[in-house]
């Protein structure tokens, strides 16, 4: 099959992933890209716990990612990719030309960011780098679980 | 020591209701704290278990055992600094053990708790 969802996800795996996407996308695995978690044993081991023994759980540094990223593109089983911030989804966009759409899925709150959407939370710089991202020819949206509209990038930043 | 305080840490409204059935059944406040990941991501999270714990001791009770609550409640307890313990699959029958046994340690809370818990779960049918 493929890698079915790229989502933007500051929490990473949790509930919403694994099972409000997970289970209609009937999801084999899931890719957390982080270089923060890829370097943290203690870290995975949390991660893991979240997720069902038979969703096979893979962590990658960004620039592993970038080599890894077409074998998971063409594995045969549904995949799930995440990142934790927009700073590495535009990282990963831009050293491999196959991702094509990311979906802003949860950025919460913190200083300087403002409410965008109720589960989006952007600095002008963060919506800023979205929209390139866009015009770069990667479709953006910000969608939270399947059951809700898919927003476009230009609705929300 | 610092009396020993409870903090529930769920998905929604969860906690809340939890903290509010408690005090329905046992009459007994100011134990424990509700805590929702509603609208927040890992360091607001970890911002609302700091003021929560405070200086401890503390057991965090978390709904799941993965996913935001857990994640966050268990990089707290090992960074936080305080004496905590952390439970999983949070349930009525354990807090009301829990608010009446607070004289131990977190540890121990933790797994009396787990043992009240997992009692209270049973399957009855015809």
């Amino acid at each position: 099959m493929t890698l079915a969802l790229y989502r933007i996800d500051d929490r990473l795996i949790h509930g919403q992933v694994v099972v409000g996407w997970g289970q209609p996308l009937d999801v084999s695995f899931i890719v957390l890209v982080d270089d923060e978690v890829s370097s943290s044993d203690w870290e995975q081991d949390l991660y893991r716990m979240g997720v069902p023994p038979q969703i096979e759980v893979i962590f990658s540094s960004v620039e592993k990612a970038a080599e890894l990223l077409p074998g998971w593109e063409s594995d045969a089983r549904v995949g799930i990719l995440l990142v934790g911030d927009i700073d590495t989804a535009v990282a990963l966009a831009g050293r491999v030309p196959q991702v094509k759409r990311f979906n802003v899925g949860g950025v919460h709150h913190r200083t300087g960011r403002k409410e965008r959407l109720r589960f989006v939370y952007l600095t002008d710089d963060e919506a800023a780098k979205l929209r390139q991202l866009a015009a770069r020819g990667v479709e953006v949206t910000a969608q939270d679980v399947p059951t809700a509209r898919a927003v476009p990038v230009g609705e929300f930043t | 020591m610092s009396e020993l305080r409870g903090v529930i840490v769920s998905h929604a409204a969860v906690a809340k209701a939890m903290v509010d059935a408690v005090t329905a059944i046992t009459g007994i406040e100011g134990v424990l704290t509700p805590i929702s990941n509603e609208g927040c991501g890992t360091a607001e999270l970890g911002e609302r278990l700091r003021e929560a714990v405070g200086p401890g001791p503390a057991v965090l009770f978390v709904d799941l055992p993965g996913g935001s609550c857990f994640t966050s409640s268990a990089r707290y307890a090992k960074q936080g600094g305080a004496d905590i313990a952390v439970v999983t699959g949070v349930n009525l029958a354990m807090l009301l053990d829990f608010v009446f046994n607070r004289d131990i340690p977190p540890a121990e809370a933790a797994r009396r708790a787990v043992d009240a818990g997992g009692k209270a779960i049973r399957v009855t049918s015809s």
